[in-house]
C-alpha cells in the first residue's frame, strides 16, 4: 500500500504538544527535555532529549562502565562501543524509570567520590585497579554486602544491568555471546548435531 | 498496490465498516470482493507495514536500546501507533485497588498494575493486527458448547461444523503453520490447508521432553506465519520481531492481507483518522450509516450505506452501540435485551521462567527461527476436568519462550545466577548463562460472569465528546484456581528439566492471574445467542433489533476458549459477511 503522506496540520501538532504536556505532566520539561510521543518513525533514533551527564560524571561513568566490562580477548570494554554515552542517553530520558535511574545513579556516583575519598583520599575516577576493586568487591553482591554497603550495592546492581544491557545489545556484544541470528534464511535448519549434543538430546 | 481513498466518501454505499482490524479487513475484503460497494472507517491513522516497519534495525538503532516507555508500552520498535494501554485524550475509566472510585486508567506496565481491566488500542490502519502474536488456534467443538458440556456459561448458537470451513478458508487464506495432531477438541484443519511448520528449537524440544516426563504433549504451533510462499507474499526468512509488524508480508497483517487486495477491487473506500461517534437510524429503527468525527478538521461527518457493519473491536463497538442513543433505542442502539457491554471475558494470564543448566554455554547456533513460537502446549486435561478432579472448569495452552534470541535492553548474567561478578569474570558468566532460560506462560479460558462488563460512563468524554467506557471486572475461582494449577504445572515442567525457577511458584491464584484485559483478548459485550431476548446478535452477527446492523468483531464471542481469539474472529466475519452478501444480494437484508 502506498502511503500518502499528509503533511503535519497545525491541530495535528498541537495534539503532539498535548500528548508530550500529558506525559511529562509531573515532570519539568525544562529540565528533562521531550519524550518522542506515540508514533515517531521507527527508522530513525528519536533520542528528543539532550544528554545531562557532567564531565566529571561521565568520566566515573567511564572507570566504573570499564570496570564491569573489561577488554578481553574477545570483546572490547564497554567505553569502547559507547556505553558511557548510552547511560548518558538512559540517564537522560525525560520518563519515569529513567528519571529514578538517573537519582539513583548520581547518588551511587556521589557516594563513590565519598568512599574513594575515606579511603584513598582521591577521587574514584582517580584509584588505581586495586583500589577500585577494593570498593567494588564491598558492593558488587547485594545479598552478601554489609549493612552499610547495601544502598551502594544496590546502585552497583543497576550500573552493572545498564552497563550489560547496553553492551549486549550491541553488535559486539552480540559476537561475544554468540548471537549469530538476525539474518535472513531460506529455511531453519534446527539446532545443528553439537547443539543436540550439548543439549543431551543427541 | 493500492492507495488510500482521498478524505471524501460517495453519497452512499451498500456497507460502512467501522474498524480495519481482523473483523473490518476480512468483512471488508468478503464484501468488496462479492462486489458491493463498501466504505471502511479507521479511527487511527493510515499505516503501510512496507515502508514503515524498521525490520533488521537493532536495539542500538533505537532511544534507550528499545525499552519500553510511556510513549511506546512494548517497546520502540513495537508496531502499534499512538497508543497501547492508554491513548492520548481518549481516557478509559477503571476501578484501582488502592483508590475508590473510579480512575482514569493510566498504568503502562500490565504486571503488577493496580487497575481492574487494562485495554490495549493502537490508532492505526489494521489495528492489532500489526502487532498481535499471530498465534492462530481454532476453537474446539467443547468451546461451542461449554455450557452444556459443563453447566457453566453460555452456548453458541452455532456449532463447531458450522465454523469449520470458514477455518480452512481463513487460514487457507491468511497461511497458517501447524501441524494436524488429532488431539481432543483441538481440531485438524482440512488436508492441504496448513503449511508446514518450521523445526523445533533446541530448547523447544527440550521442554518436550520435560513436559513428556508428566505426561503432558508438546506439539508443533499454529501461527499465522507463512513458511511457504503464498499470493505474492514472502515465506519468512526465520529473522526479525513478528511484533514490528513484517514488510515482506510474511505474516498476518490486516494491511498486507486483507485491506490491498479489498481496495484492488475498487469497491473498497477507505478513510483512516476517522472517528465514529454514533450509528444513525431512521424513524423505522433501521441503520442509515454513521457519525464519525474527522479527526484531521475535527468536523462532524455522515457517511450513508444500507448496512452498517461494527469492526471496532469488542469494547469499542459496545461503546458505539451505547452511545448510539434515540426514541426507539433509549438504552442504546440494538439494545433492547439490556446485553449490551455485558460477558465481557479476557484470558487466564501467568507465566513462570527458569534457568535450565543443560542450555548454558550452548554452542552458537542461530535461534530466531519464525520469531513466535514454533512449539506449544495445548490443553490436555479435558477427561480430568470433566470428572471434576481440578477443581476448575476450563482449559489453559501454555506458550514457549527462551533460548537464544535477539540479546536487548537486559543483562544476561543475571546477579542471582553470578553471585555479583563484574569484570572478566562477568563477561565469562555472560557468555554461560546467555540463552539459558525458557519462559511457559498460561493463556487459559475464562468463564462469563455477570460481574464483568463494561458501559458508558455518565460523566466523562473523550477530546472529540464522545462518552468513554469504564470496566468491571471480577474473576471467579475457576479462573484463580486455574491461575494457581499454571504456576504448579510451569514449575513441575521446568523441574522435569533438570532446571530452577525464577521464583517459586505462586500459590495463591489471585495473585498469580494478571489483571483483566492484560492478555488482550478482550471478547464478548455484543453477546450471539438463540433468542432477540438473551443476545445482541444472532448466529450471522447481525443484531436482532436492527436487521441492517451487524458486529463482526469479538463483541459476539459467548466463551472465550484457551484459543487465542483473532482467528474465531476472522473465520467468524468472513461467515457472517459472505451470507450477508447473499442476502444482500437477494434483497432481503438492507
Amino acid at each position: 500500500m502506498t502511503i500518502t503522506p499528509t503533511p503535519l496540520t497545525r491541530r495535528e501538532a498541537v495534539q503532539r504538544m498535548f500528548a508530550a504536556a500529558a506525559a511529562l505532566a509531573l515532570i519539568d520539561a525544562t529540565t528533562y527535555g521531550a519524550p518522542y510521543t506515540g508514533d515517531p518513525n521507527l527508522h530513525t533514533k528519536a533520542v528528543t532529549w539532550d544528554r545531562i551527564l557532567t564531565k566529571d560524571e561521565l568520566k566515573m561513568v567511564t572507570v566504573l562502565c570499564d570496570t564491569i566490562i573489561p577488554a578481553d580477548d574477545k570483546s572490547p570494554a564497554a567505553s569502547a562501543v559507547g556505553i558511557p554515552d548510552f547511560i548518558d542517553e538512559w540517564v537522560s530520558a525525560p520518563y519515569p524509570t529513567q528519571v529514578a535511574d538517573r537519582d539513583k545513579l548520581r547518588a551511587g556516583l556521589a557516594w563513590l567520590d565519598e568512599e574513594a575519598t575515606k579511603r584513598f583520599q582521591k577521587k574514584f575516577a582517580d584509584l588505581d585497579e586495586g583500589q577500585i576493586k577494593a570498593i567494588c568487591d564491598d558492593i558488587c553482591h547485594a545479598p552478601k554486602a554489609k549493612p552499610e554497603f547495601k544502598k551502594a550495592a544496590s546502585f552497583f546492581s543497576k550500573f552493572r544491568d545498564l552497563t550489560a544491557g547496553g553492551f549486549y545489545s550491541t553488535p559486539e556484544g552480540w559476537k561475544d555471546l554468540g548471537y549469530v541470528g538476525n539474518v535472513p534464511l531460506a529455511e531453519f535448519p534446527g539446532p545443528p548435531p553439537e547443539v543436540l549434543k550439548h543439549l543431551g538430546l543427541a | 498496490m493500492p492507495v488510500i481513498t482521498p478524505r471524501k466518501t460517495l453519497t452512499d454505499y451498500d456497507a460502512i465498516i467501522v474498524g480495519s482490524g481482523a473483523a473490518g479487513g476480512m468483512s471488508a475484503y468478503v464484501l468488496s470482493k462479492a462486489g458491493l460497494k463498501v466504505l471502511m472507517l479507521e479511527a487511527g491513522r493510515n499505516y503501510d507495514p512496507i515502508t514503515e516497519t524498521p525490520m533488521f534495525e537493532t536495539p542500538k538503532d533505537a532511544p534507550l536500546r528499545g525499552a519500553p516507555t510511556p510513549d511506546k508500552h512494548f517497546g520502540y520498535f513495537d508496531s502499534t501507533v499512538q497508543g497501547g494501554w492508554s491513548v492520548p485524550n481518549e481516557p478509559y475509566m477503571v476501578r484501582r485497588s488502592d483508590q475508590p472510585g473510579w480512575h482514569e486508567a493510566t498504568d503502562i506496565n500490565h504486571h503488577g498494575t493496580k487497575q481492574n481491566f487494562m485495554w490495549w488500542r493502537p490508532r492505526m490502519l489494521g489495528g492489532r493486527t500489526n502487532h498481535w502474536g499471530r498465534i492462530a488456534l481454532r476453537m474446539g467443538p467443547y468451546d461451542f458448547k461449554p455450557k452444556a458440556r459443563d453447566g457453566l456459561g453460555l452456548d453458541w448458537p452455532i456449532n463447531y461444523e458450522d465454523l469449520a470451513p470458514w477455518y480452512d478458508q481463513t487460514e487457507a487464506l491468511i497461511g497458517v503453520y501447524g501441524s494436524n495432531e488429532g488431539l481432543e477438541n483441538t481440531p485438524d484443519s482440512s488436508p492441504g490447508v496448513l503449511q508446514p511448520p518450521p523445526k523445533p528449537r533446541g530448547y523447544e524440544l527440550l521442554i518436550k521432553r520435560g513436559a513428556g516426563k508428566l505426561g503432558i504433549p508438546v506439539v508443533p504451533s499454529h501461527q499465522a506465519i507463512l513458511t511457504r510462499a503464498i499470493n505474492g507474499r514472502a515465506a519468512c526468512f526465520y529473522a526479525t520481531d513478528c511484533g514490528r509488524g513484517c514488510s515482506i508480508k510474511a505474516n498476518f497483517q490486516s494491511t498486507t492481507v486483507l485491506i490491498p487486495p479489498a481496495v484492488e477491487t475498487g469497491n473498497l473506500d477507505v478513510i483512516t483518522d476517522a472517528m465514529v461517534r454514533e450509528v444513525t437510524i431512521d424513524k423505522t429503527g433501521k441503520a442509515t450509516g454513521v457519525h464519525y468525527v474527522d479527526k484531521a478538521t475535527g468536523q462532524d461527518l455522515h457517511a450513508k450505506a444500507r448496512v452498517v457493519i461494527l469492526s471496532a473491536s469488542g469494547c469499542e463497538s459496545a461503546r458505539i452501540l451505547l452511545n448510539s442513543k434515540s426514541a426507539l433505542f433509549p438504552n442504546g442502539l440494538a439494545n433492547t435485551s439490556g446485553k449490551i457491554g455485558r460477558y465481557l471475558m479476557d484470558s487466564v494470564g501467568t507465566g513462570v521462567s527458569g534457568h535450565i543448566p543443560a542450555m548454558e554455554s550452548c554452542p552458537p547456533h542461530n535461534e530466531d527461527g519464525a520469531s513466535a513460537m514454533h512449539m506449544y502446549i495445548p490443553w490436555w486435561q479435558y477427561k480430568e476436568q470433566l470428572a471434576g478432579k481440578l477443581g476448575f472448569a476450563r482449559g489453559y495452552h501454555v506458550e514457549l519462550g527462551g533460548g537464544r534470541r535477539m540479546p536487548t535492553m537486559s543483562n544476561p548474567a543475571p546477579e542471582k545466577l553470578t553471585g555479583g561478578s563484574y569484570g572478566r569474570q562477568f563477561k565469562e558468566d555472560a557468555r554461560r548463562y546467555y540463552g539459558s532460560h525458557v519462559s511457559l506462560t498460561g493463556r487459559g479460558e475464562m468463564i462469563p460472569n455477570e460481574k464483568s462488563f463494561c458501559e458508558i460512563h455518565p460523566e466523562v468524554k473523550d477530546k472529540w465528546g464522545i462518552p468513554v467506557l469504564r470496566f468491571h471486572w471480577e474473576w471467579s475461582e475457576h479462573e484463580i484456581k486455574q491461575a494457581a494449577h499454571m504456576q504448579k504445572t510451569f514449575v513441575e515442567i521446568i523441574e522435569a528439566m533438570g532446571g530452577k525457577p525464577d521464583a517459586p511458584a505462586e500459590t495463591d491464584g489471585a495473585k498469580a492471574i494478571l489483571a483483566g484485559g492484560t492478555i488482550i483478548h478482550e471478547v464478548g459485550t455484543t453477546c450471539m445467542g438463540f433468542t432477540k431476548n438473551d443476545s445482541v446478535v444472532n448466529q450471522w452477527c447481525q443484531t436482532w433489533d436492527v436487521p441492517n446492523l451487524f458486529v463482526t468483531d469479538s463483541g459476539p464471542f459467548v466463551s472465550n476458549a484457551d484459543k487465542n481469539p483473532t482467528l474465531s474472529i476472522l473465520a467468524l466475519a468472513m461467515r457472517s459477511c459472505s451470507h450477508l452478501a447473499e442476502e444482500m444480494k437477494k434483497g432481503s437484508v438492507g
